[in-house]
């Protein structure tokens, strides 16, 4: 029996549509209206809220957890600080990644992570010998994204202590009775925070917002618009643009972090002292330059895009719902295929057909004239597209 | 005192047309100076904050027909171009019924249902029809009409392209084209439907901005028109630009100065100064006086023709058919600030209808029947009224809470048989808000302060003659070939090196954008073909977008 979120009894209100997926066993809504584009420009020009809550999550305490993360996470734990967080990704021996998360880091021996998949296993494995515990809370607590450029002003008038939260900052605070955790975080690429919340408050909690959030044009959306975000964003989804290590059948299926963009993760590992599971397999990528991939936004030119549907006789297309299938990439002289869009969509923020692209590491530098495949009246198409910088939407208001 | 100032070109006017013009003129390297009367740019696409916290679209209020490729030549998403679809239609009924379509196809099929299972599908083929022929007519937005009585090559390509152009067109959609130009809305929907409300809420669209009603032959030109923009890829959808659409012509100014243009504020044209039938610059009030070999009037047809220049310095044919241009504006604006959304009494606890147009015009009867008073020279007792709250969907129009409604409104004469517009402001509005009250109980108790905006004062604002909302009607004789004069559609005027951009040439009006950039490329070609003449001209061509 599908499970449900410590707010589903008010997003089943919410949801107008009946559509419900299915995150990882817990009813999820794709969208709460027919339009999930509407939902979208909630995120992009009011406050959104988005039930997170099927994420798993950990407690990791004790007083080597420091030490012990630092052995296991690619990035370094040591420079996240009480009241910071820290997305990070972990790596078998290969240097190929098993999954990533976020780490909330609440005192020196206190660590929340929230990940996509179950991993008590494989953490308290690794633990053995260290003075650490690690607790699965995944369904202890209900997680609300409060995502906009309104949700600081909607959430201040509940926990002015949002005010004053950094970029991936986070904080204790009160919501009416309960006790919440704030964090500046969120997968949208706007700014936007995430409230974590015991279940037992989580309706209450959420009625709170909702409130509060009325006059700033506050609605729920669904995943739909979250993915919509999330590749104008530039942030990576396991199981699109990759797949854990440890689940994989070939070294195709596996990437390392570099070749996940994430080199940004890697600064200083060819250096510092700092053992942890496949670093030695890194440093040697690096050193060799040995990555078979580099990951890239794609921009694709309008013109061009236009033209194609204007000769087949048809409107362009300018659908925001993310295509959920690899649409290929080819060098423009010689035709080869150089890699893939692991995911395309229309960017109303951006107006344009974006992407996120994977593709051979001399085709990644921002700029990069490339074709990619489209389908038009039953048969494939090329369309010039470029190569761009992540995130492609990216305002100030994230961090400012 | 009179200073002299050397650009390559000006532009008359800092309206959305005038802004395009300037932009892509300097975009193409022309040093550019674009100059305003008013304190702000934007012409008739403003937002001001008339009353604290709440920001008015005071006149144009939404966004549909803006041409894409203005978006992209000229990189305005990089200044701040921000486009939100309208998530719903809603159409109040007067017995309290309404209709209220959405993005959703599907959902608004079983909606249609409610009024009428025959029109469900009726909808659909209604729909698909229509972008038939808005694909017919779309590329004709790109480009100067050809001109037809033109002798060059050139011409004479021009016009074999439109002729091969139409030649391919199905016979079908060609004679959908020919009855939306040429007839009625009425009798183009009853052809499809039989639901008065669908039939009224779709009827609206060809009235807007006209002194039609839609049993008038000649609405389903307006139409046509209203249905040619798109959103996203939708045609005939709308959306609000974020700030309202002021918030789009600040963008497009941005854009503009990005390129290097010049914009100066405050600074109404006198005349536009001629030297042996060339355009040499223009005089300021004030009595300055600034050079270029390139004057470009983004104002209405009567304003560039007949009150910029001499109009002993034209051909008297043409003086005779601007002068015969029909202005007649006949729509106005009473803007709100409201205290709460409006409450309709039949969707109590619903708010996604406010999310779009609030769409006041039940049947095609009741349009037409607002139209019979203003055709014998009086406001509509009962108007029709575009409503549109964009604080719903954009919160920072309104302090929280807190609404803005724009109400546009028909029909609301220019010429009053029996009095003047000065006068009769205040009752007019008391005659909207009673209008809105019979729908929205108590939507007068939610009025916190209200903006009147008469033709009278759309004219003296802004300055579209006789308060035209598309620097002239949208009639089959100021259209295409013909807007805003026989030979004279190519944005060019018989003054060398004075040129027109405004809403008055094709296409025309509603914030598409089209005419400012088609006149840029017009006179980027001269320019060209100047410099090809005498090659010690100046001008540093990097070509147009």
């Amino acid at each position: 029996m599908v499970k449900t979120t410590p707010f589903h009894p008010r997003l089943a209100t919410l949801n107008r549509t009946g559509l419900w997926s299915h995150w990882s066993g817990h009813l999820s809504a794709q969208k709460y209206d027919m339009s999930s584009k509407h939902e979208y420009f909630a995120v992009r020009n009011g406050v959104g809220v988005f039930d997170t809550s099927p994420l798993f999550k950990y407690w990791i305490r004790g007083r080597d957890a420091e030490r012990f993360l630092a052995g296991v996470l690619t990035r370094d734990i040591r420079k996240c600080r009480p009241g910071h967080a820290q997305y990070s990704v972990w790596c078998d021996d290969g240097g190929y990644v098993l999954e990533d998360g976020v780490f909330f880091r609440h005192s020196d021996t206190e660590y929340f992570l929230t990940a996509a998949r179950p991993n008590l296993g494989y953490l308290s494995d690794l633990a053995v010998g260290y003075d650490v515990a690690i607790e699965d809370v995944t369904d202890e607590y209900g997680v609300l994204a409060v995502q906009g450029p309104r949700s600081r002003a909607a959430l201040a008038a509940l926990a002015p202590e949002v005010e004053s939260l950094a970029y991936f900052d986070h904080a204790a605070a009160k919501i009416g009775s309960a006790a919440v955790r704030i964090s500046r975080t969120g997968y949208t690429g706007d700014l936007g925070f995430e409230v974590f919340v015991p279940a037992d408050d989580a309706v209450d909690v959420f009625d709170a917002i909702m409130d509060a959030g009325r006059g700033h044009g506050i609605r729920p959306f669904g995943e739909e618009a979250l993915l919509m975000t999330r590749i104008e964003a530039g942030l990576l989804l396991i199981d699109v643009e990759f797949g854990s290590s440890r689940l994989a059948y070939t070294d195709q299926e596996r990437f390392t972090p570099k070749e996940l963009g994430l080199g940004w993760m890697l600064r200083g590992i060819d250096t510092d002292d700092r053992a942890f599971i496949g670093r030695d397999a890194i440093r040697r990528e690096l050193a060799e330059k040995t990555s078979r991939w580099a990951m890239t936004g794609l921009v694709v030119d309008w013109r061009d895009y236009d033209r194609l549907h204007a000769e087949a006789g048809l409107i362009t297309p300018k659908d925001p719902i993310p295509l959920p299938w690899e649409s290929m990439l080819y060098d423009v002289d010689s035709g080869d295929q150089i890699g893939y869009a692991t995911t395309l969509m229309y960017s109303p923020v951006l107006q344009r057909h974006i992407g996120l692209a994977r593709l051979q590491p001399q085709y990644a530098r921002s700029g990069t004239d490339v074709h990619v495949e489209i389908t038009i009246d039953h048969a494939y198409q090329r369309a010039l597209a470029r190569t761009a910088r992540q995130p492609l939407f990216n305002p100030e208001r994230k961090t400012a | 005192m009179t200073q002299s100032t050397e650009y390559d070109a000006i532009v008359v006017g800092g309206g959305h047309n005038g802004l395009v013009n300037g932009a892509y003129l300097a975009k193409a390297g022309l040093r550019t100076l674009i100059l305003e009367r008013r304190h702000l740019v934007g012409g008739a696409a403003i937002t001001e904050e008339l009353y604290p916290g709440f920001h008015f679209t005071t006149f144009s209020y939404a966004l549909s027909l803006l041409r894409p490729d203005i978006v992209q030549d000229l990189d305005l998403v990089k200044h701040g171009f921000l486009p939100i679809e309208m998530p719903s239609s809603f159409a109040p009924m007067e017995n309290g019924d309404y209709l209220l379509l959405g993005s959703d196809e599907d959902e608004n099929v079983q909606e249609i249902r409610r009024h009428s299972k025959h029109d469900a599908d009726a909808y659909e083929r209604y729909e698909h029809d229509m972008s038939r022929v808005v694909q017919v007519v779309r590329p004709l937005l790109e480009k100067a009409p050809p001109d037809l009585w033109g002798k060059t090559p050139e011409d004479a390509a021009e016009l074999a392209d439109l002729v091969s152009h139409l030649k391919g067109v199905e016979p079908k959609v060609l004679h959908d084209l020919v009855r939306l130009l040429t007839g009625s809305v009425a009798d183009f929907l009853d052809d499809y439907f039989e639901s008065d409300i669908l039939k009224g809420y779709l009827a609206s669209s060809g009235i807007i901005g006209t002194k039609v009603g839609p049993m008038s032959q000649g609405s389903g030109l307006v139409l046509l028109y209203h249905s040619m923009g798109e959103h996203d890829g939708s045609y005939g959808t709308w959306g609000f630009h974020k700030g309202g659409n002021g918030g789009f012509t600040q963008v497009v100014a941005r854009a503009a100065q990005a390129y290097g243009a010049e914009i100066r504020l405050e600074s109404p044209v006198e005349a536009v100064l001629t030297n042996e039938g060339r355009a040499t610059g223009v005089a300021l009030a004030d009595g300055t006086e600034l050079s270029a070999p390139i004057v470009v009037s983004a104002l209405d047809p009567r304003r560039t023709f007949l009150e910029l220049v001499d109009r002993r310095e034209l051909p008297g044919e043409l003086v005779e058919n601007i002068t015969r241009f029909r202005y007649q504006g006949t729509s106005a604006k009473v803007n709100f600030a409201l205290d709460g959304l409006p409450v309709y009494p039949a969707l109590r606890d619903r708010i996604d209808q406010y999310g779009g147009f609030v769409n006041i015009g039940p049947t095609m009867e009741y349009l037409e029947r607002a139209y019979d008073d203003a055709k014998y020279g009086w406001y509509s007792s009962r108007p029709y009224i575009d409503g549109a709250i964009q604080s719903v969907i954009d919160p920072d129009m309104a302090p929280p809470g807190k609404h803005v409604m724009s109400c546009f409104i028909q029909y609301a004469p220019y010429h009053l048989k029996d009095g003047d517009w000065d006068t009769e402001r205040d009752k007019f509005a008391d005659t909207v808000q009673s209008t809105l009250e019979s729908f929205f109980p108590g939507f007068g108790d939610l009025v916190l302060h209200r903006e009147i905006v008469t033709p009278l004062d759309i004219e003296r604002t802004v300055g579209l003659s006789e308060g035209n909302i598309f620097a002239g009607e949208f009639f089959a004789p100021q259209m295409y070939f013909f807007r805003p004069a026989p030979g004279w559609s190519q944005y060019r005027t018989p003054i060398d090196g004075y040129y027109q951009c405004g809403s008055g040439t094709h296409p025309g009006g509603c914030v598409i954008g089209a005419p400012g950039k088609i006149a840029s490329q017009r006179i980027l070609r001269d320019l060209k073909a100047r410099d090809a003449t005498a090659p010690t001209a100046r001008t540093n061509l990097e070509g147009s977008g």
